[in-house]
């Protein structure tokens, strides 16, 4: 049976007891929300935080505000079942809910949440295993080594981040709040990632992610793609979050696509906006953003399948999105 | 802390870090819920937390105790059966039972929210929970069932609630069933629910984890990390100085070799000097909780110095790689060789007209059995051993057990339990089961190991990697002239079945195939790599794979129809093979119309339009090996059944229920025989001390050996009986019948006698009424060395269609159909038969797409169940189960197996459908996304849109020894 470490549980049930835990607390305290991520890795020893600070009482992260014209405005405890579930974000926010419905199983749909999802650790072939493997091929750069089996040489660890639900955030422009005892703050999505696999995440350790905003929907068309093994309990090994919204026209007055599970953080193909601004969703301006996405995605061999697979299917799956998208605005 | 749980309130002290699951099981006694990983990967310890399926590995116990907690205890709080659970009994969704609890839980979740879900929502609902054994299909069809009945019945379902859960006895049966029902008989053949079905439906049922004991240790095994290296030093110092460390063993306490096979004892419980393998047993500690055995291995020093690491086939057999096992005869890294050749394989490719040679490879894979391994031993003051363990094999781990420790064998008694499913990964003696013997022997107290699912990995002894070289001739009409099979197979670090394995992958290929003049070589090295040994199909998929792929790619090339040029060449009902194998009752060629007519195969064949194809393969498998693993001149079966004076029987067997349903199958052919009613008779398995001895639940041995020894014993009863009868009613004994209760004169039934008064007069005038019986396979080795392996008492034979649906853009291959027609003698149980087919067709289906146990420089690469892919309830196709019955005149009531060679023709058939479907052949297993696209760019730019190995390294094989043919050969 595989076990957790002993550590010290604190359950604040409010934010301002959180603020104080998290100031009072050394560094090796960590944050949990659902557990889905933090437990495995503790149970690996990947990390053994001395305290762990539970925030799933607090309910002033469960609520679900605002609307697809005011825009939406998500707790970060929400469970990713009740997002995949909400009739609001399914119908104007296509992409997340997609997301949310294709992570992991059932069952840890139920108990993982947002924002657990959103700063859920990196992953890789070389580190997701127990102490005694890592032991075995010497720790790398991600437990505080100094080799990288991924690329030989490197200096910066290359584990992957598999969330689902970042590209899809970042696709439709979503913006996160933040907060901790020195108080709020918000950021587009994109800004809290960066591309090091051993310190993904641009936020201090005492801030808590406490909200999900979404713009308003404003005619936003999008959807999530998702490419790995099995249909269920995988891991993303490519995830295409793909959002237009659409002119009288039909041209794009916004575009933007999200690379997921392919780099140390989520890829935004930025001469998506650039091909497509104006521009009709045709093949041609399909295959000319899929080759785009192709060109940016730079796999390494840390996950599932091989890279150069992993690669190829950008093109394919961009493209694909995009021909949905296509059909879906034709429909609507 | 207070929590509730199935309606009832709990108060218990939780330590920070324990979670639900640990709560559940080791502090209430509530073993019911499962564990199969314990990091989020399977779904076994799905419990309903507030009404939502949750995983109960990732739960903190504190963190629930305001919820509502179910679990499968709750669901029939007053021994009535749920709907949700009958309905699981019914349709025979339960196998070994392990998921169920789980599977249950997510069932009931989705019950509770939807009505009426339609398939794709039931398979989405349970698309978290992991199943070995069934293939999904009949959990899916029990879930749609409850629902229905729900609908109809406005059952509560409520967990922990009371409620009116009716028991539809008797079992209902549909229509269909009913009249393909064989009148004869009452039992056999009839869809009766698995023995035990209750127990494990409600969590009652025991499996060795679940058990524990007053004064209980833990043990916990030190694992190499390394895969090839020098033990410099072991240090158990600072870890004996622990609190709650009660000893802690190395090689130098169990210093005795052991192995399965006689002729390979390679293995010790610990590497003594070195380590052979990533995760190879160096040390063990037993402590007083799991949290210190842990820290205590932490605290062992091993210095290591690294060897260079022998990682592939090719590695091993170069002139430059370090040797594995220095002393002996083994040092090259040779474990071992065959070389066999039958009639004139080079005459036989002169008269060819066609010939064609191909290379295939087939990957290692690992049995992933959800329950992983675990044993516990208790020795007592009397100098007695006993061991609860999760084995297949309870006879050989008795053995085991008394070499290496030293013990006689009444002095060392093994008991199974429920068993979490096997697949050959339970079939040899693992380093835990020794240790925690003899930390139970050094401390005097009980012993619990159970390993982890990583654990499992390194335990292994799964699917060996094989490299195969086929060249096979052809005349003009399809009829094979000569087959010459060259394979390398990658064994591992240790012998385990190895060499019986190296056999079996040249043995078969004579029981399915006419082959006039047959060449085998083979060859097993030693690799730096846990040890390979028996999966489902023991060495025979691999070489099955290679030979109905290239059928039919001959096929093509002299334009005979694929299904006419098997059918050319398939073997006759009672005929000899040209390597000495008695074929007995054949219904292959049934097998092959049904399939053929059920699936519409030729209508479909090329013209399912592009990306869709059809695959057709066939097979042979062996029921029950025809030598006993270490020589003797025993029964490999022996039974007893006893009657009680309530006329109830009992029977006593060693074979081990491991989910396949021998208990069922036991019980079904003595209450058939008996004339009594299911329910009435009662059995008694794997249990050294208690039953008679059966070789164990292996090479799909136990229907018809242990069935034929229950039969015996179960007519040797009857005489006592028939004796009385025949006295009391004046008819001769040969004349009466026993049924449904009674005996009585078969031409008049009127003339009769109740079972339980003749089994008052009888014991009254014999004392104790008992039969025994046992089984010995007649002598069916051929005249020459080697002939060991490969005859069997009789075969079973499949014919497997299989339809698939390609993305040529990404790759992905869906397998839609999949119809198997199997042979399996007479069908004691269609439930259980059926289940055995869909189970083995869906772990075939992994094999084929997705399963992989590989390495990267001695490391494994995916040792968990998130990264070595098993198929989830979303990637499994229809599956149409045929069964073909051709009586064995030797089997009981004329049954067959039906366990393992179902699994056989479907890999080489989804290859064939790929092929259909895209023009391209993949000649290596798992045939991954990858690959599909490599054949398919291949093929645009001109080439053969092939993939698989292009070479075959240059081996010396020994001189084959040459074999006339039988006389009788034609
Ligand atoms: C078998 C398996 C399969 C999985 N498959 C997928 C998948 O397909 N896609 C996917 O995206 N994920 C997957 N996951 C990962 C995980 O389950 C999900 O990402 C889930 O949403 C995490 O949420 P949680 O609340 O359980 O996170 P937790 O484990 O509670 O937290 C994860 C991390 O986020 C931090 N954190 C949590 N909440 C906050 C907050 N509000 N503010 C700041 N920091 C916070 C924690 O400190 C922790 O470091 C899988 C996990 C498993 C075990
Ligand atoms: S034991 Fe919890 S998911 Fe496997
Ligand atoms: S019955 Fe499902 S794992 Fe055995």
């Amino acid at each position: 049976m595989m076990r957790l470490p002993t550590f010290e549980h604190k359950r604040p049930a409010s934010l301002r007891q959180a603020f104080d835990l998290l100031k009072d607390s050394s560094e090796d305290s960590l944050l949990v929300a659902g557990g889905t991520d933090l437990y495995p890795n503790m149970k690996r020893r990947q990390c053994e935080p001395r305290t762990v600070i539970s925030i799933a009482r607090i309910r002033r992260l469960k609520r679900i505000i605002g609307n697809q014209n005011s825009g939406l405005e998500i707790g970060a405890n929400t469970v990713l079942s009740d997002l995949g579930a909400d009739p609001v974000v399914a119908k104007y926010y296509t992409v997340l809910s997609e997301a949310a419905t294709q992570i992991a199983s059932p069952q840890i749909r139920e108990t993982g949440t947002i924002g657990g999802n959103l700063c859920q650790d990196t992953r890789c072939n070389y580190y997701d295993m127990s102490y005694e493997w890592r032991s075995g091929v010497n720790f790398c750069l991600k437990h505080g080594g100094n080799v990288c089996h991924v690329a030989s040489g490197s200096k910066r660890c290359w584990a992957v981040f598999a969330s689902d639900i970042a590209p899809a955030c970042m696709a439709i422009g979503s913006r996160l709040r933040l907060a901790s005892s020195r108080g709020e703050r918000t950021m587009p999505a994109r800004e809290l990632y960066q591309n090091d696999g051993a310190a993904h995440l641009r936020k201090s350790k005492d801030e808590i992610l406490t909200d999900l905003l979404l713009p308003p929907s404003d005619g936003l068309i999008s959807t999530y793609l998702k490419l790995r093994r099995r249909d269920a309990i995988d891991f993303p090994i490519l995830g295409v979050a793909a959002a237009v919204r659409l002119d009288s026209k039909g041209n794009c007055r916004y575009a933007k696509i999200v690379l997921g599970a392919i780099g140390s953080c989520p890829v935004q193909v930025a001469e998506a906006e650039q091909i497509l601004l104006g521009k009709r969703l045709t093949q041609d301006t399909i295959e000319s953003v899929a080759t785009a996405a192709y060109r940016v995605a730079k796999p390494q061999d840390n996950t599932d399948l091989t890279f150069s697979y992993r690669k190829s299917m950008t093109k394919v799956y961009v493209s694909d999105a995009l021909t949905k998208l296509a059909a879906k605005a034709e429909y609507s | 802390m207070r929590f509730k749980i199935n309606g009832r309130t709990y108060r218990t002290n939780v330590r920070p870090n324990q979670t639900l699951l640990e709560l559940l099981r080791e502090d209430l006694g509530l073993t019911g819920t499962k564990h199969g990983c314990e990091l989020g990967e399977c779904g076994a310890c799905t419990v309903l937390i507030g009404g939502k399926p949750r995983l109960s590995c990732l739960t903190l116990a504190s963190e629930v105790r305001s919820f509502e907690i179910g679990t499968v205890e709750g669901l029939a709080p007053d021994c009535k059966l749920h709907v949700l659970q009958q309905a699981f009994a019914e349709t025979g969704a339960v196998q070994c039972g392990y998921c169920t609890p789980g599977m249950l839980m997510s069932g009931l979740a989705l019950l509770q929210t939807t009505s009426n879900p339609s398939e794709r929502e039931i398979r989405e609902a349970l698309s978290g929970n992991i199943c070995r054994c069934s293939g999904y299909n009949k959990i899916i069809e029990a879930v749609r069932l409850a629902s229905l009945r729900k609908e109809s019945t406005q059952h509560h379902l409520q967990i922990g609630e009371s409620h009116s859960g009716q028991r539809s006895a008797p079992w209902s049966m549909d229509e269909e069933r009913e009249h393909r029902m064989p009148k004869e008989f009452s039992v056999i053949g009839r869809p009766i629910p698995k023995v035990g079905v209750e127990s494990k439906l409600t969590g009652q049922a025991k499996y060795t984890d679940d058990l524990s004991f007053p004064n209980m240790l833990y043990g916990k095994i030190l694992r190499s990390t390394h895969s090839h290296a020098k033990i410099v030093s072991i240090s158990k110092d600072r870890a004996m100085s622990l609190d709650g460390v009660r000893a802690i063993i190395t090689a130098e306490d169990l210093p005795i070799k052991y192995g399965i096979m006689p002729t390979s004892e390679d293995e010790r419980a610990f590497a003594l000097r070195k380590v052979r393998y990533f995760g190879e047993p160096v040390a063990a500690v037993a402590a007083d909780s799991p949290d210190i055995a842990q820290k205590a291995l932490e605290y062992i020093d091993v210095k290591y110095e690294p060897l260079q690491s022998v990682n592939s086939i090719e590695e091993a057999l170069s002139k430059n790689s370090a040797s594995i096992h220095e002393d002996g005869e083994c040092s090259n890294n040779i474990h071992k060789t065959v070389s066999l050749e039958f009639g004139d394989v080079e005459q036989g490719f002169k008269e060819a007209d066609y010939t064609r040679e191909d290379t295939f490879f087939y990957e290692g894979s690992n049995h992933v059995a959800l329950e992983e391994h675990s044993a516990i031993a208790s020795y007592g003051a009397d100098g007695k051993l006993t061991e609860w363990s999760s084995t297949q094999v309870p006879h050989y781990l008795q053995r085991t057990l008394c070499k290496v420790l030293g013990l006689q064998a009444s002095k060392v008694r093994v008991i199974v339990p429920e068993v979490g499913g096997g697949f050959g990964g339970k079939s040899d003696i693992f380093s835990h089961e020794l240790v925690a013997a003899k930390l139970s022997m050094l401390c005097s107290q009980p012993v619990k190991i159970t390993c982890t699912r990583e654990e499992v990995f390194y335990l292994h002894r799964g699917r060996h990697p094989t490299l195969m070289r086929l060249k096979t001739g052809f005349k003009g009409d399809g009829r094979i002239s000569a087959l010459h099979l060259k394979a390398l197979l990658d064994g591992g670090a240790y012998g385990s079945y190895g060499v019986a394995t190296t056999y079996y992958v040249g043995a078969l290929q004579t029981a399915t195939y006419k082959i006039p003049n047959y060449k085998y070589e083979g060859l097993r090295v030693y690799t730096n790599k846990p040890p390979c040994g028996p999966k489902r199909g023991h060495g025979t998929p691999q070489p099955r794979f290679a030979i109905e792929c290239q059928i039919d790619k001959a096929s093509e090339d002299l334009g005979i129809d694929p299904v006419e040029i098997r059918r050319r060449n398939l073997v006759n009902p009672f005929s000899t093979s040209v390597n000495y194998l008695r074929i007995t009752s054949c219904g292959l060629q049934e097998c092959i119309e049904k399939v053929l007519s059920a699936s519409e195969f030729q209508k479909k064949r090329g013209h399912l339009g592009q990306g869709n194809g059809i695959g057709f393969a066939v097979s042979s498998y062996i029921s029950g090996a025809g030598l006993p693993i270490f020589w003797n001149n025993m029964p490999h079966s022996s039974a007893e059944v006893r009657i009680d004076r309530d006329g109830k029987a009992t029977v006593y067997s060693m074979a081990t229920d491991i989910g396949q349903g021998s208990d069922s199958v036991l019980s079904f052919i003595v209450a058939e025989a008996l004339g009594l009613d299911v329910s009435d008779v009662s059995i008694v398995s794997a249990d050294t001390d208690l039953t008679p001895v059966d070789l164990g639940s292996y090479s799909s041995r136990v229907t018809f050996m242990a069935g034929n020894a229950v039969l015996e014993a179960a007519k040797n009863v009857r005489e006592l009986l028939f004796e009385v009868a025949s006295r009391e009613i004046g008819v001769p004994q040969s004349d009466l019948v026993s049924r449904e209760g009674r005996i009585y004169f078969r031409d008049d039934p009127s003339k009769g006698i109740d079972w339980t008064q003749a089994v008052r007069k009888a014991e009254s005038q014999f004392g104790a009424l008992v039969g025994t019986g046992s089984y010995k396979p007649p002598n069916l080795a051929g005249p020459y060395k080697g002939s060991g392996v490969g005859p069997s008492p009789a075969y079973s034979f499949s014919a497997c269609v299989a339809e698939v649906r390609c993305n040529s853009s990404t790759g992905h291959v869906e397998v839609k159909n999949v119809w198997l027609a199997h042979d399996l003698g007479r069908s004691i149980n269609p439930l259980l038969a059926e289940g055995q087919i869909e189970g083995s067709v869906v772990m075939a289906l992994g094999e084929a797409l997705m399963e992989e146990h590989t390495f990267k420089d001695g490391m494994h690469k995916s040792p968990s169940m998130l990264g070595y892919k098993t198929p989830t309830p979303l990637e499994v196709p229809e599956i149409h189960p045929i069964i073909v019955e051709s009586i064995d005149p030797e089997g009981p009531f004329g049954a067959k197996e039906v366990g393992q060679g179902p699994l056989l023709p479907v890999v080489p058939a989804i290859a064939n459908a790929i092929h259909d479907a895209l023009g391209i052949r993949i000649d290596q297993v798992p045939i991954t996304p990858n690959k599909i696209l490599t054949a398919l760019t291949d093929k645009l730019k001109g080439g053969t849109g092939r993939v698989g190995p292009n070479s075959f390294p240059q081996v010396e094989f020994k001189e084959a020894l040459k074999v006339d043919p039988p006389k009788i050969f034609s």
